[in-house]
């Protein structure tokens, strides 16, 4: 099994998905916590049909890089989504049930009647779950990837403690004179660009498992705020190493294997914070 | 010599008033009450005078060296806080946010400043803990310290004791005046007047159509209160 896994890594394809791979996984889990407190674990999944939409709208197109118009879109979205919620018709999750499969069907619908390729629901299949494409990375993708990890994990720090106080009592803050509605602006920009980011690893349907898992993971064993982000990110970084070492030794779609392990964490965090109790 | 004045203030939401006409004077070491129906714009007032609604029309004046934001808050607890994975030094210490300026991280001034107010408050032995697994009382304790963090004037509290039990609630309102006999301001919106009005210095009372302010010996022989007191 060792050899096998050397003689994969001598392949320079192999060692950018894993070095993509980890990048994703750090950075999905880091707003994990965020979202699911505000109550916005569903916005992974919206967002990522916005960009599966926006996808389709650039391949009709053919724009070089499909990252020039995912992410603008994708961004837009979120701080439609993020911002202003007290004063909106439409809120929460009606708002992003909306807005997501709005996009699924128009980007759908694009990607038929403009097809060039043969097999349609063969493109439509990688787009949404991720196949194989983290695979096909490219060099200059795993640089762009790098950079926009460092710039998310850089500003995540940096801003810590305001996400603390904006999360946990966002009235609290704003009375105190904090800026809340840009650091809701800065979140919903973040959680925009891993989601951009993550459609390469596991597609855009699965995303949500990216975002959500880990920090619902950690929230059954960990009971403060800065444990529960590192060790979110550390079970995100393990499940996506060993789901995309078992895809390649077991020929499963990488997408849904690191989902699956994922999954399989979860329920180990949930005997383990039965045990401690 | 005023820390807020509200002159024709009228609260409310979306350009709808809920209340008017209020006018009003927190002085310094003041002990003020809101008091009223249910609807009757309490909280909203509250939420105007920590400027997270914009008031629709009337003036708030702040005097001396009081600002906007030199303030502490209690609120009433959401769903969310129940289950956030927080302990109480994380959010006592969330309380200096506003004192970091520029800085991102916390210094040994914030933290200073949240051990004596979680010691203050009795809390400091429970720091390590989770807040959500506190009871009713200490969680109360622990938002009042990170509300200290804030604001060493003004502390403004929105129905502090609903939930909680007679003797916890006794206690926290023998708190509540300790605090204000050290020099803290304190605004309270309360449902419980037999015990909330006990140490109040002045009592805002907001009726259907008229408004009351004035000091608490006022408000016992006024007509408004007949009906509450």
């Amino acid at each position: 099994m060792i050899e096998q896994l050397q003689t994969y890594f001598q392949y320079p394809f192999v060692k950018y998905a894993f070095i993509v791979g980890t990048l994703i996984a750090l950075c999905s889990s880091l707003l994990g916590v965020t979202l699911v407190l505000k109550r916005y674990s569903f916005i992974g999944d919206g967002l990522s049909h916005v960009a599966f939409g926006a996808m389709a709208i650039g391949s009709v197109l053919h724009l070089t890089s499909n990252n020039l118009i995912t992410m603008p879109v994708t961004i837009g979205a979120a701080i439609l989504l993020l911002m202003g919620n007290e004063s909106r018709k439409i809120k929460g999750d009606a708002a992003i049930a909306l807005i997501s499969v709005s996009s699924l069907a128009l980007g759908y619908m694009l990607m038929n009647i403009f097809s060039s390729s043969a097999n349609v629901s063969g493109d439509v299949c990688t787009t949404l779950f991720g196949s194989t494409s983290i695979l096909t990375i490219q060099i200059k993708e795993v640089w762009f990837t790098i950079a926009l990890s460092a710039v998310v994990i850089l500003v995540f720090i940096i801003f810590y403690n305001r996400i603390f106080g904006v999360t946990f009592d966002e009235n609290f803050a704003k009375a105190t004179g904090i800026k809340t509605q840009f650091y809701n602006l800065l979140i919903a920009i973040i959680i925009a660009i891993i989601i951009v980011l993550g459609m390469n690893l596991v597609g855009s349907l699965l995303i949500s498992a990216l975002v959500i898992f880990p920090a619902l993971s950690a929230m059954r064993v960990i009971h403060n705020f800065k444990g529960v982000v590192i060790l979110s990110t550390c079970l995100s970084v393990f499940c996506a190493i060993s789901g995309l070492l078992i895809s390649i030794l077991a020929s499963t779609p990488v997408g849904a294997t690191i989902v699956a392990m994922d999954m399989l964490m979860f329920f180990v965090c949930c005997a383990v914070g039965a045990l401690k109790k | 010599m005023a820390y807020i004045k509200c002159k024709n203030l009228a609260v409310g939401y979306e350009g709808k008033p809920v209340a008017e006409d209020i006018n009003m004077k927190i002085e310094k070491g003041n002990y003020v009450c809101i008091v009223g129906e249910n609807g009757a714009g309490k909280s909203t007032l509250m939420k105007t005078l920590l400027n997270l609604v914009k008031p629709i029309s009337g003036e708030i004046l702040y005097e001396e060296d009081y600002n906007a934001y030199d303030v502490g808050y209690l609120p009433q607890q959401t769903q969310a806080q129940m289950d956030f994975p927080a302990s109480v030094w994380e959010i006592v210490l969330s309380g200096n946010l506003a004192r970091l300026k520029h800085r991102p991280f916390y210094g040994p001034e914030e933290k200073s400043r949240t051990k004596k107010n979680l010691k203050k408050m009795d809390m400091w032995d429970k720091r390590q803990e989770s807040f959500r697994n506190l009871s009713g009382g200490q969680k109360q304790r622990v938002l009042l310290a990170r509300a200290l963090c804030a604001s060493e004037k003004m502390l403004v509290l929105d129905e502090p004791v609903s939930g909680l039990d007679p003797i916890v609630t006794a206690d926290f309102y023998k708190l509540i005046y300790k605090l204000n006999q050290e020099g803290l301001t304190i605004l309270m919106v309360s449902h419980d007047l037999k015990e909330g009005l006990e140490h109040a210095t002045h009592v805002l009372h907001m009726g259907q159509d008229k408004i009351f302010f004035g000091t608490k010996e006022d408000y016992v022989k006024s007509e408004e209160s007949r009906y509450f007191v």
